[in-house]
């Protein structure tokens, strides 16, 4: 208990991060009591509207007021980043222990289409997909496509963390009592895997996240409902940062910077948990 | 006699850790006579490479020096600027590394290594002048002169410890510590390396710290040994005369462990555990594994004491014993 | 050198060409019921553009090619036929400029603004990284750099957005978009250059102040792992100078698990200065992907898609080539 309490004295960035995600979600449980949720859809408020006492945040070209739509939308957007890196990690790492634990022609395969899969990039294989169902994309789907793109790195960590621990004695010793492979990996592995994997899953989130939002500003998201990465596209489309309408790019950017912000400081503060030479460094 | 070389004054190194500061060197004194060969030995973990490591002042966080004296030549090496100390290092004193650490740059040539250790601390040297003296050191440790071009991955293990000795000994140090020079190599490259080594140190007529694990090899080598425990040092003496008397029971334990003399044998262990240095046992480290442990050793805290001329020893009743 | 290493690396850039432009081909081809591309095409020709001839004629073309009567091996084999040829058809938006053509005049203003700012982004960012994992460096440099390091994870164009806001529309000091003055006509004069540049500036900034965090952070990491190699203490107690070792020992080191990581991350790299440019309205690749996706410009997005694969691809093996001439384990390696 100490210790881990030294090691977040050490790390106080953890702290802030999820300090921050606990601020944003109090937003995301109180925000619908208090701010009607319906307001977020086109024509709901009058056009244009800097922000009043009425519309905390104004309205944009559509109708929409702003302060539902950030709320909507941030909740969304977090939704599509937590299930495509969710779904990324449970995918890479299953992949990555097959890889990293049995080893040959098994690993060969998995590894070369980690490489091939990495090396082309997520965004344009996305943008093929996303173009075909342009229409009908929504939440869901988005999150699906995204995830389909986001087992490659979780796979290469995880594999090689593997690589790394089957070597060590105490895999040795845990086959010489008789456990089988699936014991080893459930009881040995798993347990000392939790740090990468914690660090891991930050590091999928936030490339998920990005992959989304980059899609979404190239307007291939969901078409009706307000992600942030949707609401800067519709303000790139409809020229809102030249007529002046900072109200309505402001908060996506805020809430995308304070997002990403608080990945950063919980990744690194778990990133000494992950790699303990980091701790020399201070 | 001449006076010593290197005096060693009570020195303290501390590793701050989250759980306390763990003790790796309390009270470490001893002095190094110029042209002695002086073995450091003692469990893994008692603080050996510590100790050498403070010597060169290169103790790296969470571990600080927390007091004590270096002397060399009378000069104090803890009052130096660090661009002083760095001066020092490889040309009074320098670090043989272990065999098993990679401690070449891999991408540099042997070749560069030898230039950048020289040009470090003397930029006068001409190009020509640093290819023959390179030549040299290399022939001097038995290396063909083709490993100069060579970079570290091409070399085997015993190719890199000798150009590791060689880059030791270019600026003929006053001190050479070896920090188990040789426990990664096989037993024959083991010897001829050592051999090496010997041969060199007589040539240079330099003194040199010889940390190992390896008490028949201590045996042929050294002229005075130390025994290291729990981050003390607690006997030091002339080899011949510590092994043929050893005056504190854990060097007593450590030799009855030997099958022979001069069997090569690396001690196996003694019962029990290895005390923690984080939070050490008050009284002598030692008393919960000791047979000769009396009523107040796990009260007090015996000092390294001269017991017979060039013997000291931290334990009271063999001192008593030996008198 | 070892030629094993150099066979691995081009097969992997072949495999990479191969699945990426078959996947342009069936990803499509897996939407239920429709052919996307046919159904744009039957659109125009309903609605009947301006170049309604010529229009029929590609339609004709395309169903021979790629109609529904034709097994699918046989529309696979014509598909990787014409990318071989880079023939990416016409564009659809913009016909009769074929896609290749609108693609070409593209790809200088891309490669030009991505070229310096990753380089840039990267030379200035690993050295800062390193000076931030040496510990001698003073702690001023660490709070300097935080805010960097805070902005590594955040997209490119959403630092655009920003910049954009206080440099070009607040305090009009740097133009708002484009790649250079309107209606100008590209000249190699010292003004036109000029206002080339004064037009990436922006563009060109948000990338490097976001990549810079990037770099910084990995460099760091390196840097830190590299300072614990036994080589580094070894050098220190052979008396070496610290910025000897700083930068001949640790960094020289620590430089090659990043150069694998600007090989790894040259994806997303480009992706991201795709969307830089799509804010900027910088007449790159970017936005020529832009207008097509809104435009429903199929075979556009598919050539721009093509070419994004190429360009990654070749980027990474020509950086894998480079890798063994700064690493001699892989050069001399006896394998
Ligand atoms: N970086 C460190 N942090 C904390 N404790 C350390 C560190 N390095 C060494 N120690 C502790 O210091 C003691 C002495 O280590 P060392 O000098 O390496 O011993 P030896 O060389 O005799 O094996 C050990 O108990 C070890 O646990
Ligand atoms: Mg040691």
């Amino acid at each position: 208990m100490s210790r881990s309490w030294g090691y977040v004295r050490r790390n106080p960035l953890l702290l802030v991060g999820v300090a921050m995600f606990i601020l944003l979600l109090l937003f995301w449980l109180i925000g619908p009591q208090v701010i009607d949720v319906t307001r977020a859809r086109p024509i709901s408020a009058m056009a244009d509207q800097r922000p009043s006492a009425e519309m905390p945040l104004g309205s944009d070209s559509v109708g929409r007021e702003l302060l539902p739509n950030l709320l909507v939308g941030s909740l969304y957007t977090f939704e599509i980043g937590l299930t495509a890196g969710l779904i990324g990690l449970v995918v890479g790492t299953i992949l990555g222990f097959i890889a990293g634990y049995f080893g040959g022609v098994i690993d060969s395969f998995i590894s070369t289409a980690a490489d091939v899969a990495l090396t082309i990039p997520a965004l344009a294989v996305l943008v093929v997909i996303a173009s075909v169902i342009k229409e009908v994309l929504n939440v869901r789907n988005l999150a699906l496509i995204v995830a389909a793109l986001s087992w490659m790195r979780p796979a290469r960590t995880i594999r090689s963390q593997v690589l790394s621990m089957r070597e060590r004695s105490y895999v040795e010793i845990a086959r010489l009592s008789g456990m089988n492979d699936w014991q080893i990996i459930v009881q040995e592995l798993l347990p000392n895997l939790l740090p990468y994997l914690a660090a891991t899953l930050v590091g999928a989130v936030a490339g998920a996240l990005l992959a989304a939002i980059g899609l979404e500003a190239m307007g291939l998201g969901p078409q009706t409902e307000p992600t942030l990465g949707m609401t800067i596209f519709w303000c790139n489309y409809y020229g809102a940062l030249l007529r002046g309408m900072w109200w309505w790019w402001a908060p996506p950017i805020v809430a995308i910077l304070y997002v990403f912000a608080a990945l950063f400081a919980i990744s690194s503060g778990l990133d000494e948990l992950a790699n303990p030479r980091l701790r020399r460094a201070r | 006699m001449s006076a010593p070389v290197l005096q060693v004054r009570n020195l303290c190194v501390h590793y701050e850790t989250d759980a306390g500061p763990v003790k790796a060197a309390e009270n470490v004194t001893f002095d190094l006579a110029r042209s002695e060969r002086m073995g450091l030995v003692g469990e893994s973990g008692s603080g050996k490479s510590t100790t050498v490591l403070a010597l060169l002042r290169m103790v790296t966080p969470p571990g600080r020096i927390r007091g004590g004296q270096v002397l060399l030549d009378g000069a104090d090496l803890m009052a130096l600027s660090p661009e002083q100390m760095r001066r020092m290092r490889g040309s009074a004193i320098s670090l043989i590394p272990q065999a098993a650490m990679n401690s070449l740059n891999p991408v540099m040539r042997v070749r560069d290594h030898f230039y950048d250790t020289i040009l470090a601390h003397d930029r006068t040297m001409s190009r020509a002048q640093l290819a023959a003296h390179t030549g040299e050191l290399v022939e001097a440790v038995g290396l063909r002169p083709n490993v100069l071009r060579m970079y570290p991955h091409e070399l085997s293990g015993g190719m890199k410890q000798r150009v590791c000795i060689a880059m030791g000994i270019c600026l003929r140090p006053k001190v050479i510590i070896a920090d188990e020079p040789t426990s990664a190599l096989d037993v024959v490259v083991q010897r001829q390396v050592m051999e090496t080594l010997g041969r060199i140190q007589r040539q240079l007529e330099a003194s040199i710290i010889l940390v190992g694990h390896d008490m028949g090899l201590m045996a042929q080598f050294v002229d005075k040994i130390g025994i290291m425990y729990a981050g003390r040092l607690v006997e030091l003496g002339p080899v011949t005369e510590v092994f043929g008397l050893p005056l504190h029971p854990y060097t007593r334990l450590l030799i009855n462990t030997l099958p022979s003399l001069d069997a090569k044998a690396v001690f196996k262990g003694i019962p029990g555990q290895t005390p923690s240095l984080l939070n050490a046992p008050a009284g002598c480290a030692f008393h919960e594994r000791c047979p000769d442990a009396v009523g107040d050793c796990w009260k007090a805290q015996h000092v390294l004491t001269e017991v017979l001329p060039g013997r000291w020893v931290a334990c009271p009743c063999h001192a008593g014993a030996a008198a | 050198m070892s030629s094993r290493y150099i066979v691995r690396r081009v097969l992997l850039f072949l495999l990479v060409i191969w699945v990426g432009t078959s996947l342009i081909f069936f990803l499509p081809r897996l939407a239920p019921d429709r052919d996307p591309v046919a159904q744009r095409l039957g659109n125009l020709a309903a609605t009947g553009g301006i170049n309604t001839e010529g229009l029929d004629e590609m339609v004709e073309a395309y169903r021979a090619k790629f109609g529904l009567d034709q097994p699918l091996w046989k529309q696979y084999l014509n598909y990787m036929f014409d990318m071989l040829r880079f023939d990416f058809n016409y564009s659809i938006a913009m016909y009769p400029a074929t896609v290749f053509e609108i693609v070409m005049r593209a790809v200088p203003w891309t490669v030009g603004l991505l070229l310096v700012s990753t380089l840039l982004a990267f030379a200035i960012g690993s050295l800062v990284g390193a000076l931030l994992g040496w510990p001698r460096t003073p702690r001023v440099m660490h709070w300097v750099a935080t805010p960097f390091l805070m902005m590594s994870s955040v997209p490119y164009y959403i630092l655009g957005l920003v910049m954009m806001y206080v440099f070009a529309f607040k305090f009009k000091w740097l133009p708002l978009g484009g790649g250079s003055q309107y209606g100008t006509v590209p000249t190699l004069t010292w003004q036109y250059v000029w206002d080339v540049v004064h037009h990436a500036i922006l563009p060109a900034a948000s990338m490097v102040v976001a990549g810079v965090g990037f770099w910084a952070l990995s460099m760091r990491g390196m840097m830190v792992t590299t300072l614990g190699e036994d080589y580094v203490m070894l050098a220190e107690a052979r008396g070496l100078s610290p910025r000897r070792i700083f930068f001949r020992y640790a960094m020289r080191n620590a430089i090659l698990p990043q150069t694998t990581g600007l090989a790894l991350s040259a994806g997303t790299i480009l992706s991201g200065s795709l969307l830089v440019e799509v804010i900027f309205r910088y007449p790159g690749m970017g936005s020529v992907l832009y207008r097509a996706i809104t435009g429903f410009d199929y075979f556009m997005i598919y050539g721009v898609v093509f070419f994004v694969i190429l360009a990654v691809g070749a980027a990474t093996l020509l950086l894998d080539l480079i890798y063994p001439l700064l690493d001699p384990r892989i050069r001399y390696s006896r394998k």
